[in-house]
């Protein structure tokens, strides 16, 4: 039994660090309806960014903010360059140019900061804690805090303020939220911001566990079960999908492993948002598509 | 009405010579005319008149390359949809543009956007002047609710509602602004007779209760004679009428638009 719990929570520590990447594709999603594949390119370059600037002797906080600068210009330069002219364009077109982004970024990042695979360090040690007998990584509590500052933080902006609801009527539709007189163009650089805040959290927790190099794009692709089982719209969906992913994957590692062959962790995340996909193609929490026929 | 007024007429809103173009093809041509405060306006012309164009001059969804309008006393060669919205202009579109996901009561609130003073930070933290905003905000989406009498759907979704029903919930969002001028694009498009009329009363109660001037585009004739104080009529983006209802009407070019024949 105390395994099982030790794997559970185990599980569930890993499953945060899933929900802090889609997270920021929630965020994008909720606000021009596109699915930003972009979001792992940011999630590296903002490490890459901290990183390098790290390395070059400036101090923590200090790169820090830069590197929060850099996705905050960014998003300025996303919004100007593609998001503008494309404005009124199906979903799909902006899936295509944020295809097209993830490479410039990534390309970008690497022209800038070089491919080499580098070491972070937070100052958090990876060593287990014991707690109640069970043994905890200490990287993965921080983790988890972090998290749930963030995610607070975020609901209390989105949740509380009109730009929550600003956000959800530029989604719906854009032509209308202008005539509101809702900004676009402020609306879409801040969630960018935001995103790209939140990709910069993401990506100096994974960079510190997997070093930052260039496969940090490719957590995008631990993101996708999540959300689809969280559903695109929420983030509180990204959170439980993120928890639902890690805490399965781990235990399904742990007792089914042994049964149907080892390494099962990596694709059983996948089958699991099949099956969602089958029964609850929204997701937990998304916005069910409503159709009068 | 305002016509007939010995005093000069208070105009809010004016078009002098606006002309638009796409790419070369003339939407409107030399465009003038003139809306008084407080009155009712149609917008009346064929399929392709250069009606909807001319309103999304007016919002500022469309730069007009050659003219002015001037909003209030207010001159400007262009403006954005913001300065627009700012400004006093609320519009309903031709097809219904509601945030579908929505409830009606939000849809409304979203209508307030402009109203709130507040900053961000003071609405996360519900402090200093957000404490008590929201629900002076929300008591003006309730009265415009009550006004055009969609309590029973306040809170479903916009997405689930009938037709009819959803273009109310527009003009409901376009009222919260407290706009200083309304335009409606065809309010009672695809509308029945019953429907027709519950909609004209509603936009003669605007007007005359809460004082709000409306531009209104509308196909149906007898709507229009029946509640604007005031028409223009437009042909292949130019203007071939402009006047009281009843002189339009006896107006041969107006006729010969709206039959089909040419001189």
């Amino acid at each position: 039994m105390e395994f099982f719990l030790e794997v559970l929570i185990g599980g569930l520590l890993a499953g945060v660090m899933y929900a802090l990447v889609a997270i920021g594709f929630v965020l994008i999603y909720k606000a021009s309806g596109v699915f930003n594949f972009a979001q792992g390119a940011m999630v590296l370059f903002s490490a890459l960014t901290f990183v390098s600037l790290l390395e070059r002797g400036v101090p923590f906080w200090l790169a820090f903010v830069i590197s929060l600068a850099a996705m905050v210009l960014l998003a300025l330069a996303v919004e100007r360059v593609v998001l503008r002219p494309l404005v009124n364009r199906s979903p799909i077109t902006l899936f295509m140019a944020t295809l097209g982004l993830s490479y410039v970024i990534e390309g970008g990042a690497q022209a800038l900061w070089g491919a080499q695979v580098h070491g972070l360090e937070l100052g958090i040690s990876d060593e287990p804690l014991e707690l109640g007998g069970m043994l905890l990584s200490q990287f993965d509590i921080f983790a988890a805090v972090t998290a749930a500052l963030l995610v607070l933080a975020l609901s209390l902006l989105f949740n509380k303020t009109r730009i929550g609801l600003s956000l959800r009527a530029v989604a719906d539709d854009p032509l209308a939220a202008l005539a509101m007189g809702i900004r676009l163009q402020r609306v879409w650089v801040l969630v960018w911001a935001v995103a790209g805040f939140v990709g910069l959290v993401a990506g100096l927790l994974w960079g510190a566990r997997l070093g930052v190099q260039f496969s940090l794009s490719l957590v995008v692709l631990k993101a996708l079960p999540v959300l689809i089982i969280g559903g695109f719209t929420s983030i509180s969906g990204a959170i439980v999908g993120g928890l639902i992913v890690g805490a399965s994957e781990k235990l399904a590692e742990v007792y089914l492993g042994p049964v149907i062959g080892g390494g099962i962790e990596n694709w059983f995340p996948y089958v699991l948002a099949l099956l969602f996909l089958l029964v609850r193609p929204a997701g937990l929490f998304g916005d069910r598509a409503i159709e009068r026929v | 009405m305002a016509q007939t007024q010995a005093t000069k007429v208070e105009h809010l809103l004016e078009l002098e010579n606006i002309g638009l173009s796409f790419k070369g093809v003339k939407a409107v041509t030399d465009i003038s005319f003139a809306v008084a405060a407080g009155e009712i306006c149609a917008l009346i012309g064929p399929n392709g008149a250069g009606k909807s164009s001319l309103l999304n001059v007016i919002n500022g969804v469309y730069q007009a390359q050659q003219g002015r309008i001037r909003f209030a006393g207010e001159g400007r060669r262009r403006m954005s949809p913001h300065d627009a919205a700012v400004r006093g202009i609320a519009r309903t579109f031709q097809n219904i543009a509601l945030f579908k996901g929505m409830s009606v009561l939000d849809n409304v609130l979203t209508g307030r956007t402009l109203k709130r003073r507040s900053s961000w930070i003071e609405q996360a933290l519900r402090i200093g002047r957000a404490a008590g905003e929201d629900d002076r905000q929300r008591e003006a989406a309730e009265r415009i609710i009550d006004f055009l009498h969609i309590q029973p759907w306040r809170d479903t979704l916009v997405g689930k509602l009938p037709y009819g029903l959803q273009k109310r919930v527009e003009l409901a969002r376009a009222l919260a602004a407290e706009p200083r001028l309304l335009l409606l694009d065809e309010p009672m498009a695809g509308m029945n007779a019953e429907e027709k009329q519950q909609m004209s009363r509603f936009i003669v109660d605007i007007n005359r209760e809460l004082g709000t001037t409306v531009v209104l585009i509308e196909h149906d004739i007898g709507v229009v004679m029946g509640i604007c104080d005031h028409v223009v009529v437009l042909d292949y983006g130019r203007k071939i009428g402009d006047g009281p209802p009843e002189e339009v009407r006896q107006n041969p070019e107006v006729i010969a638009a709206y039959l089909g024949t040419r001189h």
